[in-house]
């Protein structure tokens, strides 16, 4: 099935909502993702968090992350749902799981040259704790080096 | 003429005075290393006002390349990344 994809929902919900409320909304868009057949991957509570500008009057907001892989239809409900509760001042839905898999794969096509190029220096693949120059050093170097050929 | 070769030679002269005088502001400045290959993020996460911080001053704009330094395939994900987070207020558009 090609409908499974992650995304990251994020949302703001007002700070006079009691904790209460706040788990509502939680069952509430849980029980969306069990009728679309989608699952839920993880919830991250940051609780209130001062507003970088002010929203509808709002200075504060409780923060909610939440991870959920399913299909596109199901994040269009979820967005349609929260555009209409009131106790919701802002939502953004994300997918992640394509530029996640991009960072993965570069994460790991370094760890492969890296370690291809230890071992044909006759190094272990890996390298040991207290080894090399450490990177502020490394960068120090460059910029002297830039000021040399000017 | 010869008056407007004159002339021509005195403007690349002070051409060449202004020339001089331009790099030398940037004499200075050290070459900057973009911050995401140099620490080695794969991931530039939207949700982390710690790393884009360094990015927006006082005014709250984005940073130019050529003042930070990322390179084009860096500047191009951390300018979704404020996007993002600019939506979610945890940035702002402008600050007075």
């Amino acid at each position: 099935m090609s409908t499974n994809r992650q995304y990251e929902l994020v949302y703001i919900v007002t700070p006079e909502a009691s904790d209460q409320e706040v788990a509502d909304l939680h069952t509430q868009i849980e029980q969306i993702v069990q009728r679309f057949n989608g699952t839920f991957d993880k919830t991250e509570n940051w609780g209130r968090r001062k507003l970088a500008y002010e929203i509808g009057h709002h200075r504060e907001g409780n923060y909610v992350v939440e991870t959920i892989t399913g299909s596109g239809e199901l994040m269009k409900e979820i967005d349609r749902r929260l555009r209409v509760i009131d106790s919701v001042i802002r939502h953004l839905v994300v997918r992640v799981d394509e530029e996640l898999r991009v960072a993965e794969r570069t994460r790991s096509a370094r760890k492969a040259t890296q370690a291809r190029r230890r071992t044909a220096r006759g190094l272990p693949p890996e390298p040991q704790p207290g080894e090399g120059r450490g990177d502020a050093m490394d960068q120090d170097d460059d910029r002297e080096s830039a000021e040399v050929q000017r | 003429m010869r008056e407007g070769r004159g002339g021509r030679g005195g403007d690349r002269d002070k051409d060449r005075a202004k020339g001089e005088g331009r790099p030398r502001g940037g004499f200075f400045r050290r070459r900057r290393v973009c911050k995401f290959c140099a620490e080695k993020i794969d991931y530039i996460n939207y949700k982390d006002v710690r790393i884009l911080a360094p990015f927006l001053p006082e005014r709250g704009k984005i940073q130019p390349r050529r003042i930070s330094g990322t390179c084009a395939k860096h500047q191009r994900k951390l300018q979704t990344a404020i996007k993002r987070a600019r939506q979610l207020a945890l940035i702002p558009y402008v600050t007075d």
